[in-house]
């Protein structure tokens, strides 16, 4: 089946996660979708999958336009789609997991012979008892298995599998159900290198079946090794298409954007030791962070490289003392820091802002001001409103925020209230650990901000920072940490690397 | 202007819909709707003393109103309001047993008061306690603690605290006469119940308007993990709106004991912890408003009492009046959202 | 002998006295299971009560008793999922009012069937099955309410984890958007199971004032009953045979209460109805513990200690009281 998808859109609000997007899936090929988090890439998928309906745009199935609304009515088309956030039961079995939303192998009993509790149960027909069935589901399941060289056992429970087992059982049900297209978002995140083998494998000979395979990622390497064709999105349009063979240097360039020429960080010289990891260790996000050894100078701004959900995020919320480490120590110059949690770094001069600016980072229903009485710790037992009311103002004028100190977070616009977040910062920080400073910030501004920040190490404030823009971490930081697969893979200044280097190692590979 | 006629329509519509319901009701239960409204009207406001009967049932509402207030700035729903009105209740009849026969009796009533507070703010802590540190939901844990502290009540009454010869349904012996706050003769009402009430209402909004703690309680009310980062602690504040709220109940206990009853019943709370919570919700979580929603529900549920003297009626109707008219506002709010998308 | 004959009577009079909470909490057991709270049982309960002995009184039919219960069991429920999953309001919100409404339209309405005499279920032992020694007074000996309570324990559990409606019912309150993502309507089944399990609660009031309490009156005796339910479906881990189990142990913890008073005479009947409170809360704390992994490792070597945490480490259904939003 061929698949046009031209010119999709879905808007939420004033935001574009997909603005106009075309691309043709040929039948019998693997299509690589890539791109960095937040490029658009599940929200297409979604759509395609009926999961979420678009704003504007066609969709043509073969050749004529389809036009549905449901993941069922999509599935009827031979549509179906693996999740990112696996969409299946952990507390059934895998069984169970199969059976549901497949029709029932035996035409159902009819309403008198179930007996009901009310007569509206007679609705939904009760199918025969599942064990009248089951023995014909399992050996349909045991057949996919052995033909994909999967193992599953049908009785457990879907929560005791590994990612990779969920994924097998996902990709056995939606066969199971006919599905000509399969859409596969990051399906290689959390897997063992075995497991993708037999992923890789089993996505080979679908697509020698004659089905199309559409794998979404953001893991250059992944794509590129099983893809016939590539398709590029960034911040919701399509950036390049490319056909195999691959040329990978291109690509990034295409994710990424082209690099500019000369890279200016600030060059401060660094001082004493300021943050100090060894050994550390925890557990959380996808791949959790292993083994960190780190030193942290003060005035140094350190950027924080790596694909998303390598361990960065992680990283930075040890060093804040929000995820408390399972091995290892973690100093502030001298003092140990186990076991403390985020005030107690606060109160060394340790401050972390968030990325997820609703989420974390601001109080919907409070206003700008409110805000700032919050963080100025006043003393007393009134509210002193004029004072943070002023001092808000202030602040929003020298970030040029828009809007007035009574004005609520949440009406504020994206990039106002990632200003908003950043004028939060005090005067003197120790260090700061900063989420995606630059994120949601036009070039102009984010100049700007970078300016200010850099002005804070002349105070001898350390400045870690997070970033999936490699062009921003060459022009700002003193030294660059790759993070991979929850490890820190390189440690260099940024006046020895270069774009091409950072890109390949981001990927994984070291020279 | 123009907000003001939407929300004027709006609650002219819900009103004639709650009031149509009502009235559909009363015919099906065969009786004349307009002589039951006259009824619940002439009985509530019909004259001074009646009114002193509104102002008593109102004086322990607002008192919850107040301290619930808090616990839903917070995020909390803090149904064991009740429970911690009766422990108010217990706390403060102990005081007053002790203090029977004293010659120090105004002494032993403020103790009782402070005794009452405790013992509201002592179980709304345990139901904190089990939420910050034992993760048990507050719903659950304030509704067990609820029967819970109904249990006790039944115990006192009927074992430790029974009347000499016979112990009944009709509570513990009567406090003597010195123990009772005193009254306005007028309008049998204590008009320190009264200041104390209304004393809550402006502390409480003083306190949620102009004050730390209720910018605090709000800030973690919308957003504890951002209130975290920006350096507040959610568990202590939990404990804290807990407390509040548990010793207004607590007082609101006192007052039903040494005012109303002048000894422990088992149905002390008389439910007004329950009615509180429809109050706030009717109210939108508004203070201002609170002071009048909880006097139109005093006025209904002792309005309603005349029912089956004079028309043979359940005075229960009080209680479907206000349901009805917070489930009318709950749909209101909804269709209201769902045309601003 | 005499021992034997007593030790059935008391059980026949557990299993008697248990039926309407059994109906209430398989009831709530189905609704929840869909990841619904219906907060209202215990104005429910009453209201269908009296529902069911009116129309009973009035039609001198009970099985149109029986039939008005269950349907304003079913309406009372359905009208909590309505406002939650098209109105978006919060369950609890509107389940408490609901509680709170209700019980008063009950006594509002029901004011003129107070104390009035009206039909009641006979009782029906089973021929031959009744002779059976023991088993025959403890489980054959009743009346049509309580073996149908009997066998719903049974149904509903054969329905839940063995037929197919029953499969997409826990996967609906497991993940809703994964059962979307199916072709399953996560509204419409969340809809139904609210107005199912709400059949239930009404058959339970029903046979309140048909059965176990025959009658109306201010109070009615089922007063409690549906905050008994809530906690019996916490304790029984969201499973309908546990939760049975809990309304069987809670009816014999009050027949028990009968004779303790014998022992304890200044403890009041009515203190062993807080009976499941505490243990309500007991579950909830101790599942709370058994997710965390230091209580796990602490328990390790505890032969004793992990027997209990695996007794109660049943776990609620994913998404129960988080209400279902579609894009």
């Amino acid at each position: 089946m061929r698949i046009l998808l031209q010119n999709i859109h879905k808007h939420y609000g004033a935001v574009k996660a997909n603005n106009g997007i075309s691309l043709t899936i040929e039948p019998g090929t693997i299509h690589g979708i890539l791109g960095e988090n937040g490029a658009g890439k599940s929200t297409l998928m979604k759509i395609l999958a009926g999961y979420i309906r678009k704003t504007g745009g066609e969709i043509v199935i073969g050749d004529a336009p389809a036009s549905y609304r449901r993941p069922a009515e999509a599935s009827r088309l031979g549509i179906g789609m693996l999740y990112q956030e696996p969409l299946d039961f952990p507390s059934l079995s895998v069984l169970d997991n199969f059976m549901l939303g497949q029709k029932a192998p035996n035409p159902p009993f009819s309403k008198g012979e179930a007996g009901g509790i009310s007569a509206a149960e007679g609705e939904i027909p009760l199918g025969p008892p599942l064990k009248k069935g089951e023995a014909e589901i399992r050996e349909r399941l045991s057949d996919l298995s052995r033909k994909f060289n999967f193992t599953l056992n049908p009785d457990a429970p879907v929560r005791s599998l590994t990612v990779g087992e969920r994924q097998q059982l996902e990709i056995l049900r939606l066969l199971a159900m006919g599905i000509q297209v399969l859409i596969l978002d990051e399906p290689t995140t959390g897997i063992s290198g075995e497991q993708k083998e037999r992923l890789f494998q089993a996505l080979r000979k679908l697509a020698a079946e004659g089905k199309n395979i559409l794998l979404v990622s953001h893991k250059i390497e992944d794509v590129a090794l099983l893809c016939d064709n590539i398709t590029v999105l960034r911040h919701g349009t399509v950036a390049g298409e490319m056909r195999k063979p691959f040329d990978t240097i291109y690509l990034l360039e295409m994710m990424f954007g082209f690099p500019p020429d000369t890279p200016s960080p600030s060059g401060a010289f660094p001082g004493k030791q300021l943050l100090v990891m060894e050994q550390v260790s925890a557990s959380g996000g996808r791949t959790g962070l292993k083994n960190c050894n780190v030193v942290i100078r003060q005035r140094e701004i350190v950027g924080l490289a790596g694909l998303s959900g390598s361990g960065q995020e992680l990283f930075l919320r040890v060093a804040a003392g929000i995820t408390p480490p399972s091995h290892g120590e973690i100093r502030l110059r001298d003092m140990k820091m186990n076991g403390k949690d985020y005030h107690a770094f606060q109160q060394q001069g340790v401050i972390f802002a968030p990325s997820s600016r609703m989420e974390e980072g601001l109080i919907a229903g409070l206003s700008i001001a409110e805000h700032f009485t919050l963080l100025e710790r006043q003393k007393g037992f009134w509210l002193k409103r004029s004072a943070s009311a002023e001092e808000a103002k202030r602040r929003i004028e020298k970030f040029r925020v828009m809007g007035n100190p009574e004005t609520p977070v949440q009406s504020l616009s994206g990039g106002n209230q990632q200003r908003l977040i950043l004028s939060f910062l005090p005067e003197e920080p120790a260090l700061l650990l900063l989420e995606h400073p630059g994120r949601g910030l036009d070039a102009e501004s984010a100049h700007w901000v970078w300016e200010h920040l850099q002005s804070y190490t002349e105070r001898n404030t350390g400045i870690i920072f997070s970033s999936s823009e490699l062009e921003e971490i060459l022009m700002v930081a003193d030294r660059v940490l790759v993070f991979f697969e929850g490890n820190i893979i390189k440690d260099l200044k940024t006046e020895e690397t270069n774009i091409h280097e950072l890109a390949s190692a981001i990927a994984g590979r070291i020279s | 202007m123009k907000t003001f006629f939407r929300h004027f329509a709006e609650i002219a519509v819900m009103l004639a819909a709650v009031f149509a319901f009502t009235t559909l009701i009363l015919e099906i239960s065969g009786a004349s709707a307009m002589e039951a409204y006259y009824h619940i009207f002439r009985g509530s406001l019909g004259s001074w003393v009646r009114l002193g009967h509104v102002i008593k049932a109102w004086i322990p509402m607002t008192l919850c109103s107040c301290g619930l207030l808090c616990t839903f700035r917070i995020g909390l729903w803090n149904i064991g309001v009740e429970g911690q009105m009766m422990m108010g209740a217990v706390f403060t009849t102990y005081l007053l047993r002790l203090g029977a026969g004293s010659n120090m009796p105004v002494l032993f009533l403020i103790f009782a008061f402070i005794a009452g507070a405790a013992g509201g703010g002592l179980w709304a802590w345990i139901a904190g306690l089990l939420k910050t540190k034992g993760g048990v939901n507050e719903i659950f844990a304030g509704l067990g603690m609820n029967f819970v502290a109904q249990g006790i009540v039944l115990w006192l009454i009927f074992g430790l605290w029974k009347r000499p010869g016979i112990a009944s349904m009709s509570g513990t012996e009567l406090f003597p006469p010195e123990l009772w706050l005193s009254h306005l003769t007028a309008v049998r009402f204590s008009p320190a119940a009264l200041l104390l009430a209304l004393l809550a209402v402006v502390l409480t909004a003083l306190m949620l308007r102009y004050t730390h703690i209720g910018l605090n309680l709000r800030a973690i009310g919308s957003n504890p993990r951002a209130a975290y980062l920006l350096g507040l602690k959610p568990g202590r504040y939990i404990l804290l709106a807990m407390l509040f709220a548990g010793g207004l109940a607590g007082i609101a206990g006192t007052i039903q004991v040494s005012d109303v009853y002048h000894r422990l019943l088992p149905a002390i709370s008389s439910n007004y912890g329950y009615l509180s919570l429809l109050v706030v919700m009717l109210s939108d979580y508004n203070i201002r408003v609170i002071p009048a929603v909880a006097f139109f529900f005093a006025c209904l549920n002792v309005g309603s009492i005349q029912l089956p003297m004079m028309l043979q009626l359940d005075s229960s109707l009080s209680g479907v009046i206000q349901g009805v008219l917070v489930l009318a506002t709950l749909a209101v709010q909804a269709w209201k959202s769902e045309v601003r998308n | 002998m005499t021992n034997e004959i007593d030790i059935s009577i008391l059980l026949a009079g557990v299993i008697a006295g248990a039926a309407p909470i059994v109906l209430a909490s398989l009831g709530e057991t189905v609704t929840e299971k869909a990841g619904l709270i219906n907060l209202s049982l215990d104005g429910s309960i009453l209201l269908s009560a009296m529902a069911a002995f009116a129309v009973a009184l009035e039609t001198g039919s009970l099985i149109a008793g029986f039939f008005s219960g269950a349907v304003i069991g079913a309406t009372v429920a359905a009208t909590v999922a309505f406002f939650s999953i098209y109105l978006r309001q919060s369950q609890v919100a509107v389940g408490f009012v609901l509680t709170l409404m209700t019980r008063d339209l009950a006594y509002f309405l029901g004011n003129s069937y107070s104390r009035v005499p009206g039909p009641q279920v006979s009782p029906l032992p089973i021929p031959l099955l009744k002779d059976i020694p023991f088993f025959g007074t403890v489980f054959f000996s009743h009346n049509l309410t309580v073996y149908t309570s009997l066998l719903l324990i049974a149904f509903c559990w054969w329905y839940i984890y063995r037929t197919r409606a029953g499969l997409e019912l826990r996967a609906v309150g497991e993940h809703p958007e994964a059962a979307y993502s199916r072709g399953i309507s996560p509204k419409k089944i969340q809809m139904l199971y609210a107005a199912c399990g709400g059949c239930l609660v009404g058959l339970a009031g029903a046979s309140f004032s048909l059965c176990t309490k025959p009658g109306w009156g201010r109070p009615q005796g089922a007063e409690g009953t549906g905050w008994i339910a809530l906690a019996i479906v916490i304790f029984g881990g969201w499973h309908p045979v546990k939760a049975a189990a809990g309304a069987y142990l809670f009816s014999f913890l009050q027949v028990l209460g009968i004779y303790l008073q014998g022992i304890f005479p200044s403890v009041p009947a009515q203190v062993f109805q807080v009976a499941p409170f505490p243990l309500m809360i007991f579950t909830l704390l101790l599942m709370y513990l058994a997710q965390k992994e230091s209580v796990r490792m602490w328990a390790e070597n505890k032969v004793w200690m992990k027997a209990v945490l695996k007794f109660f480490s049943g776990t609620a259904p994913g998404a129960l009281g988080r209400a279902y939003r579609q894009d």
